[in-house]
């Protein structure tokens, strides 16, 4: 544990890519090889399933810390991870243990047929001999969510420095699904096949968004234009007969999309398509609530799929005839996609994929314009990319760019405000805002990025000085203040008293030039719905 | 006897205001922090060693008198004296005494003995405003030894790897409590010239310091090679800054005892070191002054407030005062990384 703990504390302590890199190539190179392939799951997001509830930790952090729990709410409240306040919270240990990580973590996964007793008794015996570094370890292992600010691509990276392969390679051979319990890492990382595991996709290669003047890149003829689709970024697998649909969370979605059950025996085995997946209906595409309603569902009736039938709008050819065909040109790629869907809608006409369709135009002003019609034809927006490029691995600059439209904006008036957490704990940073309905106004979405550290202060100077009534954590304050609230999307929701919910909503800007009564209405977030189809 | 008003804390008997937020005749400043002691009253009374600062900081002419710890004053029967807070040098509480009843004002406090302000010293009273700004039993701060063990530690570790080393620290009070931490042995030491203007201000009227150099536009910055810089948090993500490359970033602050304040910075190290209590020394003080009605301002006021009524039944109220604590923005310019929404390609 001591050793995990070490690189954790050490990957934590810096800012700096190679360090992390550095921190973590020392690691692979010297941790017992069962630790070392729990540090690649944990840190790639394959945590083991969770065994202790948070209800649990906290019962026993107020009974071994004696600090009353509606304390320990507050301090849960502010510093905002379970994890870290429990480690807070506990006595300093002066008699410590040193344990294996995957030790540990096996103990914790057996957790799971142990009495409630026998459970208490375990996590308790290990708050009382860990530091407190490896005391804040031990509780994100049974908390999960392990954010460290590593990439997989600073992991990959790390296992191509420590075992001297190529990064491609490890970025394959890490993909997938895999159990840290019953994997041996070196065995992983050095068999060859993309055979032995047929479920296997590729990583996704993700694009950062146009940095400079569009016209800055160079010839038009180099360059690709398609649409960028609000929908699921997935990858479609036939090998052996069998499909198989990842989301590019890494998910197996296959049993979500029934719609792609039919293509094993129309498309050929040894494929790998990249593209969007996405509710068209009689050709029209539908916004990205009614899939997220339908991805929801635990069960399918016929009426949802009559409802939301899904198509993939396909972008890219991954593997053709069982050949990884990454390294070929863009253009290369494109056109045995085509042919590919071609020849299936030759076998089915209701064929569930679509090629993305090309952008057409004869300079960049054009290519400009098209990118504001985007929301027209509900898309977010243009994707711009090289007809040299390859497929590469992760997100990377130069060879592909997402141009995305401005959001979406609406002028909404501060009513609540509440804390924020760990150093803006003492600021009030998290707020609600409203618009008008007749005379009333009606909260509509709660926003705390978007402001520089200078206007928070002074926001909350504000706040602090036109309080009306406080509840708990939050004050109602003078409905005075005006801010532009930018946001991707708008879904209607019963559950909200506004009646729509706002997708990725924040504060663009301080209108300090509009009194309140400028502020925008119900019925204008009602058109944007509206005009959003 | 002493009411909370828009101009900030007030003894009507008296007629002095301490640390108040608004011009008013009469003020005792606890210490010279700005939101401490703000411009425009038409008379300051403060501790000695805080003069300087004030003049240097308010004006020159401002009218200002000095008083010694323990030496006590009465204005209209009200009897005052100034005792250590500990919190930075010249820093000090404010001990009223009317008909038997004593109330103290503590501004800003620590119990910890930092090795540049007179250590905090309990003064017993019937009513106590306290600052609440580390209230939260989270926060647990390391010893002043072990402190000084970690930063030389990363400075000598930086000066081996060929980098500067540079702390953002606060130019009152926490600069001087860093420089005066520092092993000199490993390397030279630098100051921005916000922080030599206040270490000057302590040399001439308190003594000496670590010897240090002041970077200016003649200073070669390549002779500036594993040294310890000490410098304003303003300054971060600025220039100069960038200048001292190749250096690691050290925060010192009781908010660096946070993981997630430690990451928004966008340094390399934080240190928790800060000027004022944390949840133990709080209690402590507190219990120490014998007092039963607590007044509780800047800081985690209503969580704090109920924690003394609670556990240690005592009449806590929450006051609501412009002073802001430890702040963020003092601490650093460094604008928190916002992982905007990542919705794919
Ligand atoms: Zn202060
Ligand atoms: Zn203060």
């Amino acid at each position: 544990m001591k050793a995990f703990s070490d690189v954790f504390t050490q990957i934590d302590q810096t800012t700096s890519t190679n360090e992390k890199i550095n921190a973590l190539v020392g690691y692979f190179q010297t941790a017992e090889p069962k630790d070392a392939i729990w540090c690649v799951a944990i840190l790639t997001g394959r945590r083991p399933k969770r065994t202790v509830k948070s209800g649990e930790l906290r019962e026993w952090c107020i009974e071994l810390s004696g600090i009353p729990g509606w304390l320990v709410e507050e301090s849960y409240h502010i510093v905002g991870d379970l994890a870290e306040t429990i480690t807070l919270l506990l006595p300093e240990n002066t008699d410590v243990k040193e344990y294996k990580l995957h030790e540990v973590i096996h103990t914790l996964i057996a957790l799971q047929e142990k009495t409630d007793e026998e459970r208490k008794e375990y996590i308790i015996g290990m708050w009382q001999s860990l530091t407190k570094e490896q005391l804040f370890v031990f509780n994100k292992l049974i908390t999960g969510s392990f954010r460290v600010g590593v990439s997989e691509k600073i992991v990959i990276k790390a296992l191509a420095k420590a075992f001297d392969i190529e990064e491609n390679i490890v970025a394959h051979r890490l993909s997938g699904s895999w159990d840290a319990g019953t994997t041996s890492l070196l065995d992983m990382l050095t068999t060859v096949s993309i055979a032995d595991d047929i479920s296997k996709p590729y990583p996704f290669y993700l694009a950062y968004a146009l940095e400079t003047p569009v016209a800055e890149l160079g010839n038009l003829d180099d360059w690709q234009i398609e649409r960028k689709y609000d929908g699921i970024r997935g990858q479609i697998i036939i090998r052996n007969g069998e499909l198989f649909v990842w989301s590019r969370g890494e998910d197996l979605m296959t049993e979500k999309f029934v719609e792609f059950a039919i293509l094993p025996g129309i498309i050929p085995d040894g494929t790998v398509i990249d593209g969007e997946i996405i509710p068209v209906k009689d050709e029209q595409l539908m916004p990205f609530h009614v899939m997220q309603t339908r991805i929801g569902r635990k069960k399918l009736s016929k009426k949802h799929l009559e409802d939301a039938p899904l198509v993939m709008i396909c972008y890219d050819l991954l593997e053709y005839k069982g050949q990884d065909v990454r390294e070929k040109a863009m253009t290369e790629r494109r056109a045995l996609l085509e042919q590919l869907v071609a020849d299936a809608r030759g076998e089915m006409e209701l064929l569930p994929l679509m090629m993305s369709p090309l952008v057409v135009a004869t300079d960049w002003d054009e290519v400009a314009q098209e990118r504001l019609r985007a929301r027209d034809v509900g898309c977010e927006g243009l994707m711009l990319k090289r007809k040299d490029s390859v497929y590469k691995t992760g997100r990377r600059r130069g060879d592909w760019w997402k141009w995305k439209v401005d959001p979406l904006s609406i002028d909404g008036v501060l009513i609540y405000a509440q804390r924020g957490h760990g150093r803006r704990a003492n600021l009030y940073t998290d707020f609600t805002f409203a618009v008008w309905n007749g005379e009333e106004l009606v909260p509509f979405a709660k926003a705390y990025s978007g402001l520089t550290d200078k206007e928070l202060v002074e926001v909350d100077n504000w706040i602090k000085r036109h309080t009306l009534d406080k509840f708990g954590p939050v004050r109602s304050v003078t409905p005075t203040l005006v801010f532009e609230i930018g946001f991707e999307g708008i879904n209607p929701s019963p559950r909200h008293k506004s009646g729509v919910a706002l997708r990725f909503p924040r504060i663009l800007r301080w209108r300090k030039d509009k009194a309140v009564k400028e502020a925008n209405t119900r019925e204008d977030l009602m058109n944007i719905l509206k005009a959003q189809g | 006897m002493i009411t909370f008003d828009d101009n900030g804390i007030y003894c009507a008997q008296a007629g002095i205001y301490i640390d108040p937020w608004k011009p008013v005749d009469k003020a005792i400043i606890t210490h010279a922090h700005s939101d401490h002691a703000r411009w425009g009253m038409n008379s300051y009374l403060a501790h000695r060693d805080a003069l300087p600062v004030l003049r240097f900081r308010l004006g020159e002419d401002i009218n200002v008198e000095g008083k010694e710890y323990r030496e006590s004053f009465s204005i209209n029967g009200v009897n005052i004296s100034l005792h250590p807070a500990g919190h930075i040098w010249g820093s000090a509480q404010v001990r009223l005494e009317y008909k038997g009843e004593i109330w103290v004002v503590s501004g800003d406090y620590k119990l910890q003995d930092d090795g540049i302000s007179t250590p905090f010293e309990p003064v017993k009273c019937h009513s106590f405003i306290t600052e609440s700004t580390f209230g939260l039993p989270v926060y647990n701060f390391p010893s002043v030894e072990s402190l000084k063990e970690d930063i030389n530690n990363w400075w000598r570790q930086n000066a081996a790897e060929g980098n500067n080393s540079v702390i953002l620290a606060y130019a009152l009070g926490k600069a001087q409590r860093v420089l005066q931490q520092l092993d000199t042995s490993i390397g030279k030491i630098y100051t921005h010239g916000a922080v030599d203007n206040i270490n000057k201000l302590y040399e001439e009227s308190i003594g000496p310091l670590n010897a240090t150099e002041r970077i200016t536009t003649e200073t070669d910055r390549k002779e500036i090679k594993g040294a310890m810089i000490i410098a304003t948090p303003s300054s971060a993500g600025t220039p100069w800054i960038r200048k001292l490359s190749p250096y690691k970033l050290g925060i010192c602050s009781g908010w660096m005892q946070l993981r997630g304040a430690r990451r928004r910075k966008g340094a390399d190290r934080g240190f928790v070191m800060s000027d004022h209590a944390d949840w133990e020394q709080l209690n402590t003080a507190i219990l120490a002054t014998g007092a039963t009605n607590i007044y509780v301002t800047h800081g985690y006021k209503s969580i704090y407030a109920k924690w003394l009524e609670d556990n240690y039944g005592l009449n806590a109220t929450e006051v609501d005062t412009l002073y802001v604590g430890e702040q963020a923005d003092e601490e650093s310019g460094v604008e928190p990384k916002e992982g905007g929404a990542d919705e794919g390609v």
